[in-house]
C-alpha cells in the first residue's frame, strides 16, 4: 500500500426526483437524498470499506463514482483526473479509457450474467470492447482469466445456469479482470453465497490483489467480512458518512454512537460471548425527509445535545486518521 | 420423557420433480422440549426449511412426505385429518415466514389479518378480538397500536413488518414457534430488536421454538440446543455451549471456521472446497465426505454414518468423530 490517492471523492451529493402526476407533465415534489456530501479518498493498493445499512447509500456513491447514475453534484478524481467531468464530455475515447481502470462486481450473481452467452463470450466482451489485446490473443488471455480465478479451460463453453453462485461470482470476477482495471468496486460480492463459499471468494479477491495491486471499494453490510478484508473503513448512515478509520482502530474504538451500536448488535458465533448490545430505538428515517442537524440525533442513545439538533456536524480528524461526525466526541 | 414437545422421526420429504426426485429432506430426527428454542442450522439447500413446513404438513407440490413420524404431544401429526389438522395451524404450532413483505396479505388491513385468525380459533366477538389484536401490538412493542392496527402492510417498514407477523403468530398462544429465518431481510440494528424481543416472549410466554437460520451467529445468541443440518440430513445435534466449544463433526467445525471473526482476525479464512451437493444425485456414504478433509478412503464414501450419542445429550453422525475429538481437539474460536 503507498499513500498515492487513487480516488478521491469530494463532497459527493446525489439526489433522486419525487414525483407526482400533474395536468400535462410530471412535476418534481420532492428528492430523495440518497447520498448528501460524501467525501472519502482511497489510496492505491488498499482494500477500502464502505458499510452501512440497507437505503444508506453506499450502492449509489458506488454506482456515481463509476457515472451509471452520474452525479448531481461534488466531484470525483481518479488518480487526479476530474471523472465526471470525462463522462460529460461525450469524448468516447476517454470515457472508454476511464472505463478500463474501474471496474464493478455486482451483488447478485444470478442477474448479472447474460443467461444466453456462453461463459468465454461473457468473459472476451470486454476484450473485444477496450481493443487492448490482439485479437489471436484473446483465447490466451480467457484461458489465463480462467485458471486466475479458480475455474477451468472446459468452462468456458458453458452457460451461467450451469454454475453455482459461487462459481458464477469468480466468472464475474474474470470479466472484471479482463481490463486489467486499477480500481475494483465490489458491491456485496458475497452477500448472496452461502457460508461455506463465501470464504472462497474472501480469499481469492485478497489473492489477487497481492498479485495484481489493485485497489478495491468494498460495499457491504456485513461487518464480520469487512473486518476481515478492508484496510479502512468508512461508516454510512442515511447519506452521510459518520466515520473513517483504519480497521483495527475502528473496531477496537469506535467513537460514533451508530458505529458503536452497529458493532454491537452483530451476532457472534458463542453462546457464551452475550455481551451488552446497544439496542437503538426506532428505525432509519425516510432519505426524503431527513432529520434536521445530525441525521442521527432521533436514534442516538448519548441524549443528543441541543447542538446535535441544530447543526450537521462535520466529519474531523480527531487523530491518526481517525474521523469522525459528532459534536459530543468534537467537544 | 414428559417434558418433549416435538419429536421428529426418520422424516422424509421428497420433491419429484421432471429432473428426478430431490431428497429435500431424508431421514431427519430432531426433538424439542417444552420451553426450549432449538436452532436448526443449515445453508440452502439443507432441508431446514421444508423441515418446518412437514411439521404443519404444508409442503408445496411437488413435495411429499413419505416417510417418518412427527410427534406433537404424543400424537402423530402425519396421521392427522386435514380437518384436526387445521386445529394445530395456527393454534398449537405457529410459522414466521422469512420475508415479511410477501407473507402478510397485502389488501386487508393488520386488524382484519389478526382479528380473522383470533376468531377462528377462538370464540370471541369482533370487538373482543379487536382489543385482543391490539394487545398483541402492545405486546410485540410497537407503538400506538391503535392506530398502527388500521395500517396495511406497505405503509410499514420491514422491521414493523416483522413484528407484526410475530404478533399474528402468537395471536392464539402457541405452544411451538416455528420461526423461519425471522432476521434474514432485516437490518444488523433491526435484527437485534428483533432478536431480542423473541427472545423475552419466550420467556415471557413460555413456549417452545425452532429457530431456523444460516447464521451460526444468530443461533449462538438465541438457541438452547442446535441442529446442524447437511443435505437432508442431521450432522450434529447438541448444547448450543457444546456445538461451540467441542464441535465434533467436519462439517460443523467447518462452518465455524470458515466465518470470518469479529475477535480474531486471521491472515486467511479457512476454506470448504467444492459446493453443497446436487439433491437429486448425492454423494453415495456421508453425503459430506467429497469436502471433508477427514475423510477416510474405503470408509466415508461408503458407509451412511447413523447419529449416535457421543456424550450425553451431543449426537454426531460422523464414522470419524471419536477419533476426531481425539486427534484434533477445536482449536475454538477464541
Amino acid at each position: 500500500m503507498s499513500s498515492e490517492v487513487v480516488l478521491d471523492v469530494r463532497n459527493l451529493v446525489k439526489h433522486f426526483p419525487t414525483t407526482s402526476r400533474g395536468v400535462l407533465m410530471k412535476k418534481q415534489v420532492g428528492a430523495v437524498h440518497a447520498v448528501d456530501g460524501v467525501s472519502f479518498s482511497v489510496k492505491r493498493g488498499e482494500t477500502f470499506g464502505l458499510v452501512g445499512e440497507s437505503g444508506c447509500g453506499k450502492t449509489t456513491t458506488a454506482r456515481a463514482i463509476l457515472s451509471l447514475d452520474p452525479p448531481t453534484s461534488g466531484e470525483i478524481y481518479f488518480s487526479g483526473e476530474e471523472v465526471s467531468q470525462v463522462f460529460k464530455s461525450k469524448n468516447k475515447a476517454a470515457i472508454l479509457r476511464l472505463r478500463r481502470k474501474m471496474q464493478y462486481v455486482f451483488q447478485n450473481p444470478y442477474a448479472s450474467l447474460d443467461p444466453r452467452m456462453t461463459v468465454a463470450d461473457i468473459i472476451m466482451e470486454p476484450l473485444a470492447i477496450h481493443k487492448h489485446v490482439p485479437k489471436e490473443k484473446w483465447h490466451d488471455r480467457l484461458y489465463e482469466l480462467l485458471r486466475l480465478v479458480g475455474l477451468e479451460e472446459y468452462h468456458a463453453e458453458r452457460y451461467p445456469h450451469e454454475f453455482s453462485g459461487g462459481q458464477r461470482q469468480r466468472i464475474c470476477i474474470a470479466r472484471a479482470l479482463a481490463v486489467e482495471p486499477e480500481l475494483l468496486i465490489a458491491d456485496e460480492p458475497v452477500a448472496s453465497l452461502d457460508v461455506s463459499v463465501r470464504a472462497q471468494i474472501l480469499n481469492l479477491l485478497q489473492e489477487l490483489q497481492q498479485k495484481f495491486k489493485i485497489t478495491y471499494l468494498y460495499i457491504s453490510h456485513d461487518l464480520s467480512t469487512v473486518r476481515h478484508i478492508c484496510h479502512r473503513i468508512a461508516v454510512m448512515y442515511l447519506g452521510k458518512l459518520v466515520e473513517i478509520a483504519d480497521t483495527d482502530t475502528l473496531f477496537d474504538s469506535p467513537l460514533h454512537p451508530y458505529t458503536q451500536a452497529l458493532l454491537s448488535a452483530i451476532p457472534i458465533p458463542d453462546p457464551e460471548a452475550r455481551k451488552s448490545r446497544i439496542t437503538l430505538p426506532g428505525e432509519v428515517p425516510s432519505p426524503i425527509n431527513p432529520p434536521e442537524g445530525c441525521r442521527f440525533h432521533p436514534r442516538c442513545i448519548s441524549a443528543p445535545e441541543h447542538s446535535c439538533i441544530e447543526h450537521m456536524p462535520k466529519l474531523i480528524d480527531v487523530g491518526h486518521g481517525h474521523l469522525v461526525a459528532c459534536e459530543r466526541v468534537h467537544s | 420423557m414428559t417434558d418433549e414437545l416435538l419429536k421428529i422421526e426418520n422424516l422424509k420429504t421428497y420433491f419429484y420433480t421432471w429432473a428426478g426426485v430431490v431428497k429435500a429432506v431424508d431421514g431427519v430426527s430432531l426433538n424439542v422440549k417444552k420451553g426450549e428454542t432449538l436452532g436448526l442450522v443449515g445453508e440452502s439447500g439443507s432441508g431446514k426449511s421444508v423441515t418446518a413446513l412437514s411439521i404443519l404438513r404444508i409442503v408445496p407440490r411437488p413435495g411429499k412426505i413419505i416417510g417418518g413420524s412427527i410427534l406433537y404431544k404424543g400424537e402423530n401429526l402425519l396421521e392427522k385429518e386435514e380437518k384436526q389438522m387445521q386445529k394445530v395451524r395456527g393454534k398449537e404450532i405457529a410459522y414466521i415466514f422469512q420475508d415479511p413483505a410477501t407473507s402478510l396479505n397485502p389488501v386487508f388491513n393488520i386488524a382484519t389479518q389478526l382479528v380473522e385468525i383470533i376468531r377462528h380459533h377462538q370464540n370471541l366477538s369482533k370487538e373482543e378480538a379487536l382489543k385482543k389484536a391490539i394487545e398483541l401490538l402492545r405486546l410485540v412493542e410497537i407503538p400506538d397500536p391503535e392506530v398502527k392496527i388500521w395500517n396495511y402492510p406497505h405503509q410499514l417498514s420491514g422491521g414493523m413488518k416483522q413484528r407484526m407477523a410475530v404478533a399474528r403468530a402468537l395471536s392464539c398462544q402457541p405452544n411451538l414457534l416455528l420461526a423461519d429465518e425471522p432476521t434474514t431481510a432485516l437490518d444488523v440494528t433491526i435484527q437485534a430488536q428483533i432478536l431480542d424481543l423473541l427472545k423475552s416472549l419466550k420467556q415471557k410466554l413460555k413456549m417452545a421454538m425452532i429457530l431456523i437460520t444460516h447464521d451460526m451467529g444468530v443461533a449462538a445468541g438465541v438457541a438452547d440446543r442446535i441442529t446442524v443440518l447437511y443435505a437432508g440430513r442431521v450432522c450434529e445435534s447438541a448444547s448450543a455451549k457444546t456445538i461451540f466449544r467441542n464441535p465434533l463433526h467436519p462439517y460443523t467445525r467447518a462452518l465455524l471456521e470458515a466465518v470470518p471473526s469479529l475477535a480474531l482476525r486471521r491472515e486467511k479464512l479457512k476454506v470448504i472446497p467444492g459446493s453443497i451437493p446436487n439433491l437429486i444425485e448425492l454423494p453415495s456414504g456421508c453425503r459430506f465426505n467429497p469436502r471433508c478433509e477427514f475423510a477416510k478412503q474405503g470408509v466415508c464414501a461408503v458407509q451412511v454414518p447413523e447419529l449416535l450419542e457421543i456424550a450425553p445429550d451431543h449426537y454426531v453422525a460422523c464414522v470419524r468423530a471419536r477419533e476426531i475429538e481425539a486427534e484434533t481437539p477445536f482449536g475454538g474460536l477464541s
